[in-house]
């Protein structure tokens, strides 16, 4: 591996895009619930794009693994991937159950996690040797 | 549509639904973290490790408690946030004083810093919780 940045699958485009739009839904989501508003419609599209997004940051990085490239520590890599599709699904499922501005409150809080995991999904891979 | 004010004092429901959302993703991170330290590299710091596994066990527990509401619930729950306060502030003080007791990082090491702090602000909005919903029925 010559340059890991550039190597890296969960570093390009679809990372930054994935954590720029999970901001986005946030700050929506913070003005919902400061309005004492529900999750809407725009929050519940917004999940369903950023878990389509992370589904395909997750697929690209399965095919890389698949093309002989390596994690840096694959153990937590997989664990990180694994958590990073689950949130879009538990911010839906609570936010489902809770119709209120605390429902709003919790896809804000899921969708500023997510950015961290991304990130942290883009460090596992680089280092080397861990 | 407008929020209606709920009119049960319920801990599963309005802001302790976001409270159990941040349980179960600290649940999730601490599970995970302990887990692989565990399976791979135990021997290095063995105390820092369990300690690990131990916040997350308390952080799932908790989680249930909050969830399950009632009598019961709100006991396991008062039960796992005092653990959690009293966990964090103990191992953030003995980290900082004792940087050789804990050769790893753990979620309560440093009081959480690197979680955000969230370790150590979590208990304290769980206990304010269980009291601001106390007239329970249940």
């Amino acid at each position: 591996m010559t340059s890991a940045a550039a190597d890296s699958p969960v570093d390009g485009l679809l990372a930054t895009a994935s954590i720029v739009l999970s901001l986005l839904v946030a700050v929506w989501a913070l003005v919902a619930a400061v309005r004492h508003r529900p999750p809407d419609r725009v929050q519940f599209t917004g999940l369903a794009v950023l878990e389509l997004a992370l589904l395909a940051l997750g697929v690209l990085a399965l095919v890389a693994v698949g093309g002989g490239e390596r994690p840096g520590e694959p153990g937590a890599f997989y664990g990180y991937l694994v958590t990073l599709v689950c949130l879009p699904p538990l911010a839906w499922v609570l936010a489902r159950m809770e119709p209120t501005r605390w429902g709003s409150a919790i896809v804000c809080a899921v969708c500023l996690v997510a950015p961290v995991v991304v990130v942290r999904l883009q460090q596992t891979w680089e280092v080397l040797g861990g | 549509m407008v929020e209606t004010q709920p009119a049960r004092r319920a801990t599963n429901a309005g802001p302790g639904r976001l409270l159990i959302a941040v349980y179960l993703l600290f649940a999730i991170a601490a599970t995970s973290r302990a887990g692989l330290q565990i399976a791979t590299k135990f021997d290095e710091a063995p105390v820092a490790y369990l300690l690990s596994a131990l916040a997350a066990l308390i952080y799932i527990v908790a989680a249930v408690g909050l969830a399950r509401a009632g009598h019961t619930g709100r006991r396991v729950a008062l039960a796992c946030c005092s653990v959690e306060l009293v966990g964090v502030v103990a191992v953030g003080i003995l980290s900082v004083v004792d940087k050789d007791l804990f050769p790893d990082e753990t979620v309560w090491s440093q009081f959480g810093s690197g979680y955000g702090y969230i370790p150590l602000v979590l208990p304290v909005l769980g206990l304010f919780w269980l009291w601001r919903t106390r007239r329970d029925p249940a």
